[in-house]
């Protein structure tokens, strides 16, 4: 017996071995890394206490990222939550299912390619003589055409732009899935008593599937304050840092510039915003549970 | 789609003009989704000299050569690179969340809430924040530049989702006959794989698919744990394979497409796991 129960703990062992050596382990060497003044390329290290941490508030590169990310989540905000679910009510009240179905896949199947296909994709799409300058001649709008990634005043919101075509049908897919588990009764009840559609969205919909709609929310928060991979493909933060997002500033100041105190001093940032957001999420679905 | 086709789909007149103009912003929407991406696919068949002169059209000369060159010239090895990365991790990550939450959900276990913590409060740390100190790691375990280091990281990656889908499930499985099956003599591993892996079948895909997702996009740590071309998997290989073909747009797109296809593919054929996992959150890019 007594072996037996050894058995039970060593089925736990891979897994939990594997989280301890390559997710916790380096989050604990982050914090401590973000006390160090740490030159990769001349190898020194000093304890330098939390003055990495105060740099940040005097560092404007900082605030040019965070501000980035910000314009990240609320406009992902606006489209993946406001419009997505706006367009989850209409495509659910399709009659024929089948296109219902139609316009959910194709709305999702950007969800399914790597941002580095869609980043290089649209690399192109947005030059001088690419795709979208050449679609605005078209319909007449060719005094706006211009390299949309190589201007510090669009680059950061034509990556946004492109994440938002990315994800809308992520979202919008979370929010018809809710919006099927409510009760056909409840709408045929709506109906009989002529409530319009308006009021029917804005009463039934909205109200039975809030807490979908608080998880969309959160997803686009911490996605927001997440993205990398975009940013690092289409504009790599240039031009002159305008399009910089608190991720590929941590990237070049541990990769490029060595910095690795400071670095790990912005990832702790991230973290730590993501971490609250994370308890923000459980804690609605715990509500949503209870109920 | 022309309007009065759209009103057919379409129920309660008295509120027509408002969903009238949903629906057509919703298929601009479509459209505006569905060009960027046909228009990768014709143009991947065009010259690059056509691509910029004929921007709209269909190609003159369908060049089935541009798809062949994107393969030899490169994205063959990334393909293969991936595929490695992201088969080796499904398994291995199947694995190791399957045989904790079976003994989690059959055992008594001391600190179960414990270990059931550990797993779950992964899901709050993002593969980013951990990237500088992974790089480390990896290179003191001796992992560096090699395909290994990204299957241990994403499947490690992987586990609060996976052990999440796979223990709620294990949990709700019937557990009268066990001890019977004990008495009987029955091994805690004859135990699994006799009465819940075969009850498990489309629980399984929905970890599979949401960890094959993972591995198979995944771009931070794929951009510097492996430094060597002919390792590199999909995301990052494309970078280089752009360098290469800067001048010949044709080819980088069909390489594009290439590498776009099979989680599409995937997707067609195993839409209602992608759908029951979305929630569990592990699709977002």
């Amino acid at each position: 017996m007594r072996l037996k129960r050894t058995g039970a703990y060593l089925y736990l062992l891979p897994a939990i071995l594997l989280l301890l050596v390559f997710m916790y382990y380096p989050i604990i060497n982050n914090f401590i890394y973000s006390f160090l003044k740490w030159d990769l390329f001349k190898g020194t290290k000093t304890f330098i206490g939390f003055k990495n941490y105060l740099d940040l508030f005097h560092d404007e590169s900082f605030f040019v990222a965070l501000m980035n990310n910000i314009r990240y989540v609320l406009i992902s905000l606006l489209f993946q939550v406001g419009v997505a679910l706006i367009f989850a009510a209409v495509i659910e009240q399709f009659r024929h299912k089948c296109i219902a179905a139609f316009y959910r896949t194709v709305l999702f199947i950007p969800t399914l390619i790597s941002l580095t296909v869609i980043g290089l994709l649209f690399s192109f799409i947005y030059k001088t003589d690419g795709l979208l300058n050449s679609f605005l001649q078209l319909i007449g709008l060719g005094h706006i055409a211009r390299g949309w990634l190589g201007d510090a005043g669009t680059a950061i919101y034509s990556v946004i732009a492109v994440s938002q075509w990315k994800s809308i049908g992520y979202t919008m897919m979370l929010l018809c899935v809710a919006i099927q588990r409510i009760p056909n009764e409840i709408y045929e009840a709506a109906i009989i008593d002529g409530v319009t559609k308006l009021r029917r969205f804005k009463d039934v919909t909205v109200p039975l599937i809030s807490d979908m709609i608080a998880i969309s929310v959160v997803i686009n928060i911490s996605g927001g304050l997440l993205v990398f991979n975009e940013i690092y493909v289409m504009t790599n933060g240039g031009p002159y840092g305008s399009s910089e997002v608190l991720s590929t500033l941590m990237y070049k100041n541990a990769f490029v510039h060595g910095k690795v105190g400071y670095a790990s001093a912005i990832a702790i940032v991230i973290l730590l915003l993501s971490v609250f957001f994370f308890a923000l999420q459980r804690l609605i679905e715990r509500r949503g549970d209870a109920e | 789609m022309k309007k009065h086709m759209l009103k057919r789909f379409f129920s309660v007149p008295s509120d027509g003009i408002a969903t009238l103009v949903t629906v057509t912003l919703l298929t601009i929407f479509l459209l505006a989704i569905i060009i960027p991406l046909i228009w990768m696919c014709i143009s991947a068949f065009k010259s690059t000299n056509e691509i910029f002169t004929n921007i709209w059209g269909l190609p003159e000369k369908w060049l089935v050569s541009n798809y062949i060159t994107a393969w030899n010239t490169g994205i063959a090895k990334y393909f293969m690179n991936s595929v490695l990365v992201t088969v080796s991790t499904v398994a291995l990550n199947l694995i190791v969340c399957s045989l904790m939450a079976f003994t989690l959900s059959i055992n008594k276990i001391r600190f179960k809430a414990f270990f059931t913590m550990l797993a779950v409060m992964g899901m709050m740390f993002s593969p980013i924040v951990s990237m500088f100190p992974l790089y480390q790691e990896i290179q003191t375990l001796g992992l560096y530049n090699k395909r290994l280091s990204l299957i241990l990281v994403y499947t490690a990656y992987q586990i609060p989702m996976s052990f999440m889908v796979i223990y709620a499930f294990f949990r709700n499985i019937d557990k009268s006959y066990l001890d019977a099956a004990r008495i009987d003599g029955a091994r805690d591993m004859t135990i699994l794989f006799k009465v819940f892996v075969p009850l498990s079948a489309s629980i399984f895909m929905v970890s599979v698919v949401l960890t094959g997702f993972y591995a198979w996009n995944e771009f931070s740590f794929a951009l510097v744990f492996v430094k060597e071309d002919a390792l590199k998997t999909i995301p990052v290989g494309l970078l280089a394979f752009q360098g290469e073909m800067y001048s010949d747009w044709g080819v980088l797109l069909a390489g594009l497409v290439i590498s776009a296809l099979p989680l599409i593919l995937l997707f067609i054929f195993a839409q209602k796991y992608f759908v029951a996992g979305l929630s569990a959150g592990g699709v977002k890019g």
